[in-house]
């Protein structure tokens, strides 16, 4: 299997440990992994991106543009930033809950992420889901990145099982929020389900 | 048994399996997870330490190889810059046991004040230099280099890259860490007391030295040749090697020439596989090296070779490669059609800007903040350092006028002050970088009579790369309590006006103390102290409340990224939110409420 899967958001979102966990769940199935993470600087508040290579077909570690089947989006704005990674039948799923710079609250610029999320509609497959709204069924905003993950697996894109998923997120969670991550996850789970075709 | 890491867990696997003794750093993105990965492993019987500088880390790690242990120093590029004193003067001596100084190179820039490149360190230090392309490579590359290292008796360096440092891959770790055994230190002034003589020798057989490196480098595994004969080259080195195979892995017919010991040039292996090339491109990221060495290569021994990169720009002179600007240069290069597949990127919605900034209720911004009310009106000079507070410079706050190299900003502001005797020149420096060269700086000043105000922010660590412990933190990497060392003491010792220590967080009392400190003459410092919010985490939180006016003064102010508009109405992002209560202090009608945790 050779997958390409990139993760995109802004500083703080849990980005890392989502590609973690994609990472651990492709190594325990066998795989060969290479994975890249932005760390530094960009991290306060910063786009951040994660690459995730399974398989023996690559040598960066970074994706090549048009090269992703996945995108797995965090914020809207950064996957269109992001979108040239995407293959012409890659699949983005993308939280349209938008996070707003400073910049926007300084300026008063409007922006609210509704733009992206047209375009988004308009030119890609893809998986939109309000992770504000989910969250607030989970309690907190904390369990985003299980849930996008979730659907990513729910959708089949991943090529993973969801077992070696579940087990690795038993591993990788602190014990305490492990149930409220596992919510998240199957809810996930369930959205990439129906809205995957 | 196999574990997934990243590059700079590699590197430390790799110097744990060599049996390393001592391992010596200082902080400094993309290098910092080495040392932090050795302290991770099972690694009794190392000595391991975050220095307080390169210099020393250099310096500590040079008396053990004197000793025949197995050193390991790491740092970003342009700490080697710091250590370069050290460094340039034992390339002379040499060492008994295997050093290894990690010098992590970061294209782009992405976290650094250069694009500098560490092989032309090596280059001007006369000693060699390993380039890995990945994390297998740096994991069996750190190894080879402690091998040549104690083979030729001098230290080497290791260069990675922030794509290799940061990217992660399955290495064979060993299970137990056996150290290396080592005779001790045996005394011999002729050997480590540099003197002019010494050195006029030492250079000599240095150079003579380096052309049987260079000699041994040319049969060395990862200087290789793939791909069938060709006239048409292409010559890599670090990354870009593996951009360059991943778009090559489609054209086998295209020779890919890969070296990873930049200096001493690998001159026989060079020869033999130019040979029958009648142009070779060379993709490298920051200097063109290679491109250089291959240039003289070629007139030496008068190749009849058209030589191709960054000097020809065929190669951008500046910035990081990517798999996609290698393709674009490859398919230039051998004339492919473009690459039809990448998604149409033209008629994309305007992106938001997203400028990195100081995180919600980060005590640095309250710092800022009250220095820039007390001293409004009034004529200034803010000298910024290296940290996250270089962060200061970004809108509302404004507050960071220059910023040059770790410790500038206690000397800059001291050459303000003599220059313009009107303005009040004021030096920001977090209480890592005062431990790591800001102490000579206000050495400097009180001996010279400046007129400053020094800000020492403190919040006990170092922030900006990950949270390492420092001299004033107490705990050390061997896991003992060292004590803290006082910067107020320090400051006292060295005899300055004032010292004084507010909390930031109470805005009146910092304004105030700014305002009584800039009025006096002479050396005077405010240590600004609240803890990183990323090491106390805090539960508190504000809340705007209904007497709000939307007057949106505490966004204007403050820039803090937790406060936010919500259908034209500021709103806190309680997620982001630490309950600082900056924003509270500046409200001009009390209406944001709450911070109980
Ligand atoms: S209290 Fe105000 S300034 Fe402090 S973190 Fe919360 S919103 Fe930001
Ligand atoms: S400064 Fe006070 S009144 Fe003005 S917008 Fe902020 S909370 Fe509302």
């Amino acid at each position: 299997m050779n997958k390409d899967i990139l993760i995109c958001g802004v500083g703080g979102q849990g980005t890392v440990l989502a590609s973690g966990i994609i990472a651990a769940s492709a190594l325990a199935e066998g795989h060969i992994v290479h994975s890249a993470e932005t760390i530094g600087m960009a991290q306060r508040g910063g786009p951040v991106t994660s690459h995730v290579r399974i398989g023996a077909d690559a040598y960066s570690p970074l994706i090549p543009f048009g090269k992703a089947d996945l995108i797995l989006g965090f914020e809207p704005s950064e996957v269109v930033r992001n979108l040239r990674y995407l293959s012409k039948d890659g699949l983005a799923i993308v939280n349209t809950a938008a996070v707003k710079p400073v910049t926007a609250s300084l300026s008063g610029s409007g922006y609210d992420g509704t733009e992206m999320t047209e375009y988004l509609s308009k030119h890609t497959r893809c998986i939109l889901t309000d992770g504000d709204k989910e969250c607030e069924k989970l309690g907190s905003a904390k369990f985003l990145n299980i849930l996008l993950l979730g659907i990513a697996a729910g959708s089949g894109v991943l090529g993973l099982q969801k077992d070696t998923l579940v087990s690795v997120i038993e591993k990788r969670v602190p014990a305490k929020f492990l149930e409220a991550n596992m919510q998240a996850f199957l809810n996930g789970f369930t959205i990439g389900q129906t809205k995957g075709e | 048994m196999k574990e997934y890491v990243m590059g700079n867990g590699a590197i430390a696997l790799g110097a744990l399996k060599a049996g390393v003794n001592i391992a010596c750093g200082y902080p400094g993105t993309p290098s910092s997870e080495i040392i932090e990965s050795l302290a991770k492993h099972p690694h009794e019987g190392l000595h391991l330490e975050w220095s307080v500088n390169e210099k020393a880390a250099l310096e500590v790690a040079a008396a053990a190889a004197y000793s025949g242990a197995r050193a390991l120093v790491t740092m970003k590029q342009v700490g080697l810059n710091v250590a370069s004193d050290p460094l340039m003067s034992l390339a002379y001596v040499g060492v008994e046991g295997g050093m290894v100084i990690v010098s992590a190179d970061d294209p782009g820039p992405i976290s650094s004040q250069t694009e500098q490149d560490t092989r032309r360190f090596a280059d001007f230090a006369r000693i060699p230099v390993f380039d890995p392309a990945s994390p297998e490579e740096a994991f069996e590359m750190i190894q080879d280099a402690f091998d040549y290292s104690e083979k030729y008796k001098t230290p080497v360096i290791f260069r990675p890259t922030t794509r290799v440092d940061h990217g992660y891959a399955s290495v064979e770790a060993s299970d137990a860490y056996v150290p290396k055994a080592y005779d001790g230190f045996t005394k011999d002034a002729g050997r480590f007391v540099i003197f002019p003589r010494l050195s006029y020798k030492n250079h000599g057989l240095m150079e003579e030295r380096n052309v049987r490196i260079g000699e041994d480098f040319s049969s060395y595994k990862f200087n290789t040749v793939e791909g069938a004969a060709s006239e048409k080259a292409v010559l890599a080195g670090g990354i870009s090697y593996m951009y360059a195979k991943e778009f090559l892995k489609d054209h086998p017919e295209v020779k890919l020439i890969r070296v990873a010991t930049a200096y001493p040039l690998p001159e026989s292996f060079l020869l033999k596989a130019l040979e029958g090339v009648s142009e070779v491109l060379c993709i490298e990221e920051l200097s063109p090296y290679l491109e250089e060495q291959l240039l003289k290569l070629a007139g030496k021994h008068h190749l009849p070779v058209t030589v191709l990169g960054k000097l020809t720009s065929h190669v951008p002179a500046m910035g990081e490669n990517s798999a996609d600007s290698v393709a674009a240069i490859l398919r230039n290069y051998l004339n492919l059609p473009a690459d039809a597949e990448t998604n149409d990127a033209s008629d994309l919605p305007e992106l938001p800007m997203r400028p990195p900034v100081l995180c919600a209720g980060c005590p640095h911004r309250a710092s800022f903040y009250a220095v820039k009310k007390a001293m409004a009106g009034e004529k200034t000079y803010y000298c910024g350092d290296i940290g996250c507070y270089t962060l200061g410079n970004s809108m509302p706050l404004d507050m960071v006028d220059t910023c040059l190299c770790m410790g500038a900003g206690v000397t800059m502001a001291q050459g303000f002050s003599h220059i313009d005797g009107e303005g009040k020149a004021f030096a920001f420096i977090g209480d890592s970088t005062f431990f790591a060269s800001g102490i000579t700086g206000v050495v400097n000043a009180v001996f010279n009579e400046a007129d400053i105000t020094i800000c020492i922010l403190d919040n006990s660590t170092t922030a900006m790369t990950g949270h390492q412990p420092h001299p004033g933190t107490g705990i050390n990497l061997m896991g003992h309590d060292a004590g803290k060392i006082s910067i107020t003491r320090i400051l006292e010792g060295i005899g300055l006006q004032k010292v004084v220590t507010v909390d930031p967080l109470d805005l009146e009392k910092a304004i105030a103390t700014v305002k009584e400190c800039a009025a006096i003459k002479g050396v005077k410092a405010i240590i600004f102290k609240s803890p990183c919010i990323a090491i106390e985490k805090s539960k508190k939180k504000c809340t705007i409340t209904e007497s709000c006016i939307n007057c949106k003064k505490c966004i204007r102010e403050t820039g803090c990224p937790a406060l936010t508009l919500a259908d034209g109405k500021v709103v806190i992002d309680t997620l982001l939110c630490t309950g600082c209560g900056l924003c509270k202090q500046v409200c001009p009608v009390k209406a944001i409420g709450g911070d109980e945790g």
